[in-house]
């Protein structure tokens, strides 16, 4: 088991998500950054879908309460296994009582704590995915155990892998046109290529982009919006809606990031600049 | 009936399909018939209806989206006997004692129509029950008679509780979770919209209709405390 005597700012414990109810109203929920959740899951021999913690700007302490192969991706925030720092990307092996804590942000936002035979929640509607009214916590609070799946020993071929700088420091976001983006002026078309930075308001519902777009849009009629849509407000301001979104929305939808683009996006803080680069799809 | 239709991909891996762009309950069921005909392919992972748009959500990449699309329009065409999908008329109790209906009153005023003609406007329709999206269980609802349409607030509440019953501009909803929201509030409903103890966890579907009848406080309790031990039962009747 996992015991959590700190949650830190925001944990919870993510798989890839719920889908097929958004015809209820339900988000997916899911790992922000699927990249680097799977990637853990890969080097445990887990199942991609595994669920592991997603630990949000690091300050939480956890305690193993047995024995457990686990493997820290996403953001680096200087973490240490019972006080000898450690490195992310790596398999470990964490003896009975073990302390795993985080310090200083070195890159990243979003930390993923997996662990072999992957973490062991309440499944509701086939996911783990903490999600507000759908699963009965939101987030990780002090005291709460983690049950931990069946485990092998484990003889891993690969037991590290590099870290992919691109994933952390490139500010470039690979994007499509969304559905409104040919309703778009010439120089709001051009606007979009500029540099946009975050804002506070970001999290795993959405991030609102600080910069201004000129915009005479219409509102739309209410319709479905994803992960990844980038929506402009009335206001001018965009909103990129990320994995805890609602399902339908009435904001244009200029573009659509692509799956890559969220994970990279999610590892992102205030201040912190991007571009969209748009494709065809 | 067939309507003109565009279809766009959305990403990579969805394709949004738009019906003329108009709140029409006809729209509304030529989407579920052509979404019963999309659902048969396996390699649709999930399907969302809105007012005049279908979206088409694939498991994987769409490796040749001009192909997937001729596919799709030839498939709208196809006259393939689709079931018929029986619709459920919902009875919906709420209760409009000004304590719940915190804007009652001046919607009555700017309306210039009293508290009872409101409370009769808004519970003498059937409303057509278009979809379901922006919070798990949230019906958005037609039919709202134009004598009692409201602009929302221009300052949101912090907090509105679950089951209030608001008006926002041409629409009436239920808020079926406490969130923060800009409707007016007219009344509260002690009906569980959203139960994720139930299967299916939203009991009204696209297509089904809804009617409000109003209750007293008293009765409100008392329904409230029926759901809650889960012995209360809506009324319904097949349409």
């Amino acid at each position: 088991m996992i015991k959590v005597l700190h949650p830190g700012i925001y944990s919870s414990v993510q798989d890839l998500g719920r889908f097929g109810h958004a015809k209820m109203g339900i988000p997916s929920a899911g790992a922000m950054d699927q990249l680097s959740s799977q990637l853990g899951n890969v080097l445990l021999a887990n199942q991609k879908n595994d669920a592991v913690i997603e630990i949000t700007f690091g300050m939480a302490i956890l305690e193993f309460t047995s024995d457990a192969f686990f493997c820290l991706t996403g953001a680096d925030f200087s973490q240490k296994l019972n006080g000898v720092p450690i490195q992310t990307q790596v398999v470990y092996q964490a003896s009975k009582g073990s302390i795993l804590s985080f310090g200083q942000r070195k890159f990243g936002a979003r930390t993923y704590v997996a662990v072999q035979g992957g973490v062991i929640s309440e499944v509701v509607l086939n996911s783990r995915s903490f999600m507000n009214g759908i699963t009965s916590k939101m987030r990780l609070q002090k005291g709460d155990l983690l049950a931990i799946g069946d485990s092998k020993s484990l003889d891993p071929k690969v037991s590290a892998i590099l870290i992919d700088e691109h994933h952390f420091f490139n500010s470039e976001l690979e994007c499509f046109p969304g559905p409104e983006y040919d309703q778009l002026q010439k120089n709001q078309k051009k606007r979009l290529m500029d540099c946009f930075t975050i804002s506070e308001d970001n999290n795993r519902v959405g991030y609102r982009l600080n910069e201004i777009i000129e915009n005479k849009l219409d509102p739309i009629i209410t319709s479905a919006v994803l992960p990844g849509t980038v929506q402009l407000t009335p206001s001018g301001k965009l909103i990129v809606l990320m994995r805890d979104g609602q399902v339908t929305g009435g904001y244009p939808r200029v573009l659509q990031l692509s799956d890559q683009s969220i994970s990279i996006l999610s590892q992102k803080i205030m201040g912190e600049s991007l571009r969209f680069e748009i494709k065809k799809p | 009936m067939k309507f003109e239709l565009t279809y766009k991909p959305y990403g990579i891996s969805a394709i949004l399909i738009q019906w003329p762009a108009r709140i029409d309950e006809s729209i509304i069921l030529d989407m579920v018939s052509f979404e019963q005909k999309i659902q048969k392919n396996k390699a649709v992972s999930e399907t969302v209806i809105t007012y005049h748009s279908l979206l088409v959500c694939y498991h994987q990449t769409i490796s040749n989206i001009n192909l997937e699309i001729q596919q799709l329009k030839k498939l709208y065409l196809i006259n393939i006997p689709t079931e018929k999908k029986s619709h459920v008329l919902w009875q919906i109790p709420v209760c409009y004692d000004l304590s719940f209906g915190l804007d009652l009153l001046h919607l009555a005023k700017e309306k210039q129509l009293s508290v009872e003609q409101v409370i009769a406007l808004h519970s003498q329709v059937n409303y057509f029950v278009y979809f379901i999206g922006f919070q798990p269980g949230f019906l958005y609802l037609g039919g709202l008679n134009s004598a009692i349409h409201m602009a929302r607030k221009s300052t949101p509440r912090i907090r509105v509780d679950k089951g209030s019953v608001g008006i926002g501009g041409l629409q009436t909803g239920i808020y079926p979770q406490d969130c923060s929201g800009g409707w007016n509030l007219i009344g509260k409903s002690p009906i569980d919209f959203f139960d994720i103890e139930k299967q299916p966890p939203v009991f009204a579907k696209i297509g089904d209709q809804i009617q409000f009848y109003p209750i007293d406080l008293e009765e409100f309790f008392k329904i409230e405390k029926e759901v809650a031990n889960g012995s209360y039962t809506l009324k319904n009747k097949l349409l």
